[in-house]
């Protein structure tokens, strides 16, 4: 049967059909479809949200060990917090089929970066496979399990953005029943004791040798002969741009990217008059290239920054010599304003940071939806750098440079349990006096609205134990701990103000839901009375997308505000805000009859 | 480039219903048993930033990406964002765009500015564009989700598919129930292009 999937949707049919027993993730774009789809449409396979990557790749690896073929799934950050595991288990080997799925992010669109994980895989000396379209995302799920359990490695699936949210036409396949064989137990493999793994870092040489062997017989290297003397060594999206470009090119295609194909890429050479590199990101492919002694170019015209895309392929080409020129956009781009992702009307997070900027204070910021705080009109946030950071900078922060208002840490409830608990016992332990700002609006929201341990249920959809957020703090040492209701501007502002100048760490919970997931939230809506604003833009600077100027100007000029009803959703913030009090409940203004 | 694909860009703004548009002509373009390949990235977009997806077809695809200048159609829940567009499209391609007006929050802070009249600019730059009131016309239809339907029924008879094609696409895209208001609008969709076909001429 063919189906129409993402290539994240394809992976997760390729987990059905590679008798997948256990997949296991933290939630991380441009990954996160893979395991809602199996959650959703493949329920024969466990599957399951765990805290963060490291743990699923830990969960991973037993289900492994008990002999189940076994799938987790990452972004490319996600792996940097999974390498522990990951560099370690390239050690001792798999039980069943182990693959790992790395979604890359080139161009950031959802990113703090934009790190090429192909180098993982050579790092840990373990193969990659990657596919270019959605029909080899599917197909390769097996063929990694396969290779897994042949050369007892885990396996990389190494995805991209562009990948994994394109959609194009699959062939489906037959399932397999998913099975465990059982724990074999074996010490000496998978005990990593210096005795033991001094032993096994030789069989992970040994394996290399055969892997590499393997890559130059595979048909994952494959060529496409059409008889052209221009040569293109290509893998992952780029193989489709430069396709896109040179339909009539010879090609290699590297679906098994590390080791690489050495002999067939030399052979390859050889046989053509200009041989050129197209990869996506880093250069990769050319660095080994060029250190087996193949003097060819790549990155010379094929930037390693951003995606690339059919026209920067053109460009590249051009610059080569190999073509002559590049389509060029028929019509001038304008120049309009931009439409930068905002806290959406109603957020929860929104009157936080609006007290936040109020007092003045260094703000550490994390990875959540949060962070777009950052950006204009809210304008608050001082670091972003990996999940849990948040703590950790505000403590070494204030150590150096205690600031009298005090230094405040800010992060979402799915990413203070994925990283943040350690942060915040050192804060404790290390007497720091910083404000841990945890916004709580019990769910993974950033990534579309998956379950964490905060919610009450799993990803499999069954009720589970909810854990206890300020039950948690004051375990961890933490004694003043408060929550707050984000939509009350005032106590909010209050509470944040003492809690900050508190000599020691404290907390402050925010308790409010997010207003999208899991279910909508709309109350009765706000309205602007537009004979009452005298159009200080107080309102316009808090960034909801519910509130717009208005056609009417005061008489300085000043356009007024106007509440588009269908957006609001009845948070009242603005109205809390507003000093001539012109912002009011669509229905109390019908009483008053204005 | 192989010169049988066709490209099709759908534009719009987070949680105007991009994303359905392009699954419904997708599905037509396998049921036409031609390849299809379709692109948009997700993350960010749901926050109220722009959506774009890709759609390309044709007897093979490679890349899922359009590129600058390669659009025959281009279809905008937006007016400005029909406007921001214009660098995907042919040189007689075709903008269908709703007059939908979304002003977002950065255009109320004096330092970006939403043009008066998106689609005049856009006149005077593209010989031809299609603009509309989509949304009222969903909402006189009887549901303001209809605008997704109705606009690829403004653009159908550029596609070069048999419209029963289409409307078997709707079909198998559409929850039943809404089955048959979806193919009214995409009939409406239609009627409204020789419309304004006629104007034109």
């Amino acid at each position: 049967m063919k189906n129409f999937l993402s290539g994240n949707e394809a992976v997760a049919r390729g987990a059905l059909e590679a008798g997948i027993r256990l997949a296991a993730a933290y939630p991380g774009t441009p990954s996160t479809e893979i395991l809602e789809n199996i959650a959703d449409k493949f329920p024969s396979i466990y599957s399951q949200w765990s805290p963060n990557e490291k743990v699923a790749f830990e969960v991973g690896i037993g289900a492994s060990l008990g002999g189940a073929r076994t799938l987790v799934t990452m972004k490319h950050v996600g792996l940097n917090v999974a390498a522990d595991p990951f560099m370690t288990f390239a050690y001792t080997g798999v039980g069943g089929g182990f693959v790992i799925v790395s979604a890359d992010d080139p161009e950031m669109h959802s990113s703090q970066n934009e790190q090429d994980n192909r180098f993982y895989a050579k790092f840990a000396q373990i193969p990659f496979l990657e596919p270019s379209d959605s029909q080899e995302s599917k197909d390769f799920v097996k063929l990694a399990c396969e290779i897994s359990e042949q050369f007892d490695t885990p396996v990389m699936l190494r995805m991209t953005t562009r990948i994994s949210h394109s959609k194009g036409i699959v062939q489906e396949g037959e399932p397999i029943e998913p099975s465990a064989a059982g724990f074999k137990r074996d010490m000496n493999k998978y005990v990593m004791i210096l005795s033991n793994a001094r032993k096994r870092h030789a069989v992970v040489a040994e394996r290399l040798e055969k892997l590499q062997k393997y890559s130059e017989e595979t048909e994952l290297n494959f060529v496409e002969d059409n008889g052209s003397d221009i040569g293109i060594i290509t893998g992952g999206i780029a193989y489709q741009y430069a396709k896109d470009n040179l339909p009539e090119a010879d090609y290699l295609k590297i679906g098994f990217g590390f080791p690489l194909p050495i002999n067939k890429i030399r052979k390859f050479v050889d046989t053509h008059k200009t041989t050129l590199i197209i990869e996506e990101l880093e250069p990769y492919y050319e660095e080994q290239i060029k250190a087996a002694g193949i003097n060819i170019e790549g990155k010379k015209y094929f930037s390693n920054l951003g995606e690339l895309s059919p026209y920067k392929v053109a460009l590249g080409l051009k610059e080569a010599g190999i073509i002559d020129k590049v389509a060029m956009a028929e019509f001038e781009p304008e120049q309009l304003f931009p439409r930068p992702p905002v806290l959406c009307p109603g957020c929860p997070h929104r009157a936080p940071f609006m007290a936040l900027k109020k007092l003045k204070v260094p703000v550490t910021g994390d990875i959540g939806c949060y962070t777009l705080a950052v950006l204009p009109p809210l304008n608050i946030m001082d670091t972003c750098i990996c999940m849990g950071a948040s703590i950790g900078n505000a403590i070494g922060m204030e150590k150096v440079n205690p600031d009298e208002n005090g230094t405040a840490a800010v992060i979402g409830d799915s990413t203070f349990l994925h990283s943040g608990i350690t942060g915040l016992l050192d804060a404790v332990y290390n007497k720091s006096n910083i404000t841990v700002v945890i916004l709580d609006n019990r769910i993974t929201a950033m990534t579309g609205g998956q379950h964490n341990p905060a919610t009450g249920q799993t990803l499999m959809g069954e009720k589970t134990k909810e854990v206890n957020l300020i039950e948690l703090c004051k375990a961890l040492g933490v004694e003043s701990v408060h929550e707050v209701d984000p939509y009350d501007y005032q106590a909010t502002l209050d509470v944040l103000k003492a809690e900050l100048k508190r000599p020691g760490p404290s907390v402050v919970i925010t308790n409010k839901p997010c207003v999208l997931m899991p279910k909508r939230i709309m109350g009765k809506p706000y309205e602007v009375i537009l004979d009452e604003c005298n159009g200080c833009s107080a309102c316009f600077r808090i960034g909801c997308p519910a509130i717009s100027t208005s056609t009417e100007l005061t008489k300085r000029n000043r356009p007024k505000a106007v509440i588009d009803p269908l957006l609001c959703t009845g948070c009242s913030v603005c109205a809390q805000i507003c000093k001539p009090e012109a912002i009011v409940l669509v229905e109390e203004s019908v009483v008053v009859g204005k | 480039m192989n010169n049988d694909i066709k490209n099709v860009l759908i534009v719009g703004v987070g949680g105007q219903g991009v994303l359905l548009a392009s699954e419904v002509l997708s599905e037509t373009v396998m049921l036409a048993g031609l390849d299809v390949k379709k692109s948009e990235v997700h993350g960010m977009s749901q926050r109220g930033g722009v959506v774009t997806s890709h759609v390309k077809f044709g007897t093979k695809v490679y890349s899922p990406i359009i590129p600058y200048g390669q659009a025959d159609i281009i279809v905008s829940f937006e007016q400005a964002e029909a406007l921001r567009s214009i660098e995907w499209l042919k040189k007689n391609g075709l903008i269908a765009t709703s007059r939908t007006r979304l002003v977002p929050p950065i255009a109320s802070s004096g330092k970006f500015f939403y043009p008066d009249d998106p689609i005049a600019e856009l006149k005077t730059k593209v010989s031809r564009v299609i603009a509309l009131d989509a949304d009222k016309i969903a909402l006189e239809l009887g549901n303001s989700r209809l605008v997704n339907i109705l606009l690829l029924g403004v653009i159908s008879g550029e596609l070069g598919f048999d419209i029963t094609i289409l409307n078997d696409a709707i079909k198998a895209r559409v929850k039943p129930k809404f089955v048959d208001i979806n193919l009214l609008a995409f009939a409406k969709g239609q009627e409204l292009a020789k419309e304004s076909k006629t104007v034109s001429a």
